[in-house]
């Protein structure tokens, strides 16, 4: 089933911060890659990440992933809250694709047998159960992909967060990996914080929009009115990247 | 003085009788390999169990400090890595001379009684490759971690299982780092000579034999004992080959790490 043809998206309801940024700056060296982030994430949002190229998408994801320390400033996630995160190249062990999958759910504490029968149900939500016993180095740009996304349903996570998930994907590949995030956020309200160039699935998948621009949050609107309202006046750079006159 | 003169005739028979003798050496030399000399073989095989012994126990220790220093950070890191570096270029004698206090009667491990036998050589040739393992695992996993180790932490890796794990994925360059200890430890000649004393029959390996009989002028078995060395040299080579070719079967268009190494 395509992404058009599936039911509309849930529209989140519940009111419940899930995720706080308070005053977060992360610093390379000389170069301040975030600036004064404030951010609050409510249970079942669905926020896209723009911006183009160095703004700091990707860094502000695996800050709030907690792969990343900050400078200074705090993020606080609601007690319990299970996140996963898929990233934009996904890193394959040397290993199949079951125990690549399985390795993830072992690392959170599940016993190995158990592990692998969680991995293999994760696997037939990505239609990669054929392949469980490939090795996980060998598959395709777009397999790898999605048995990335595979090993983070694994862990039944209730906020994901993916860092331009099908950037590096042929349209095909691309098309494949939307359905995977369609179907998996209609079936789950769960909350989605991502990053993407591609508008278009901005647009299809997110109720939020924050764009980025040099580090800092310059809007932060409902997609609706980020795309469909002139904000020439209200955010100005904003306006400009739309418009593809900022690079 | 005058200096002496040698005139055409003197240089040709001198050239003459240099290649009758490296010829008859050669083939001397082939003469006690195929006809498997005891004594040779008997120099081979000690050699082959230290260079092993050393190998393992260097590579064991190596490849979990060297990895454990890849994903750490604290204070004088730097200054550590500095000093591993520096000990990259250690001259085997000079590992051979403290391995000797270490292990002289007066020394600290003095009571062990190891001096001039074969556990003595172990120590100093684990010692001496030791740091070549260390940097070069260091460096591959750090490598590594810098690319996937954001990855292997999402999943809930903690630093130490993190660089287990990708000490694992990388298993064939760890195999390639352990042949390549391995060649240096069995073609070293300095660091045994001091803490074995090169005893007939007792310590005495490839390289400190081939020193010996060619000082003494027996060149058929120092020949014969280096064409052996070159024979062992060669294999490995022949080995880190096969297996990096293998692997690339086996991963298919995977990338290469042992390009890391080799490159």
């Amino acid at each position: 089933m395509s992404a058009q043809q599936k039911t509309h998206l849930p529209i989140p309801m519940k009111k419940e911060l899930q995720l706080q940024l308070q005053g977060v700056d992360v610093q390379f060296g000389s170069h301040l890659a975030l600036r004064q982030i404030d951010l609050n994430v409510y249970a079942g949002e669905r926020v896209a990440f723009v911006g183009v190229n160095g703004s700091g998408k990707s860094t502000l994801l695996r800050v709030i992933h907690g792969v990343l320390p900050v400078s200074s400033g705090q993020v606080h996630w609601q007690a319990g809250v299970q996140q996963a995160m898929v990233f934009q190249r996904p890193y394959m062990l040397r290993t199949t694709v079951i125990n690549f999958v399985a390795l993830a759910l072992w690392l959170q504490g599940a016993q190995w047998r158990i592990a692998k029968e969680q991995a293999l149900a994760a696997l037939h939500q990505v239609d990669l159960q054929d392949l469980a016993h490939r090795n996980a180095k060998t598959l395709s740009g777009g397999q790898q992909q999605r048995l990335a996304f595979a090993r983070a349903l694994a862990v039944h996570p209730q906020c994901m967060l993916l860092d331009e998930p099908t950037s590096s994907l042929d349209p095909h590949a691309k098309r494949e990996v939307e359905r995977i995030m369609h179907d998996w956020i209609a079936d789950n309200a769960t909350t989605l914080l991502f990053s993407s160039h591609n508008l278009g699935q901005v647009k299809r998948l997110a109720t939020r929009v924050v764009y980025l621009e040099n580090g800092r949050i310059l809007a932060d609107l409902p997609t609706e009115q980020f795309f469909h309202q002139p904000l020439e006046r209200s955010h100005p750079e904003a306006h400009l990247f739309l418009r593809g006159e900022r690079v | 003085m005058n200096a002496p003169r040698f005139t055409r005739y003197d240089i040709h028979v001198t050239f003459h009788l240099c290649m009758s003798s490296l010829t008859d050496s050669v083939f001397a030399a082939f003469d006690l390999i195929t006809q498997y000399d005891p004594m040779l073989w008997s120099v081979v095989a000690r050699s082959l169990w230290v260079s092993v012994w050393a190998t393992a126990i260097a590579s064991v220790v190596g490849i979990c400090f060297g990895a454990w220093l890849a994903v750490s950070r604290f204070h004088g890191r730097s200054v550590l890595l500095t000093v591993l570096n520096t000990l990259l270029a250690l001259p085997s004698v000079v590992v051979g001379l403290v391995v000797y206090l270490l292990l002289s009667r007066s020394g600290p491990l003095g009571h062990l009684g190891w001096l001039f036998s074969l556990k003595a050589m172990v120590l100093a040739q684990s010692v001496l490759i030791f740091p070549v393992v260390v940097a070069l695992t260091r460096q591959c996993v750090e490598d590594a971690d810098r690319l996937h180790g954001e990855q292997l932490q999402s999943l809930g890796a903690g630093a130490s299982l993190r660089s287990l794990l990708l000490v694992w994925d990388e298993r064939y360059v760890f195999l390639t780092i352990v042949i390549t200890a391995f060649g240096r430890a069995v073609s070293e000649v300095g660091a045994v000579m001091v803490v074995g004393g090169n005893i007939e029959g007792f310590t005495r390996v490839m390289t400190t034999a081939i020193a010996l009989e060619t000082s003494k002028g027996d060149l058929p078995l120092a020949l014969a004992l280096g064409l052996v060395l070159l024979a062992v040299v060669l294999c490995l080579n022949i080995l880190v080959a096969a297996v990096r070719s293998w692997r690339l079967r086996v991963d298919g268009s995977a990338s290469d790490p042992l390009q890391k190494v080799w490159v």
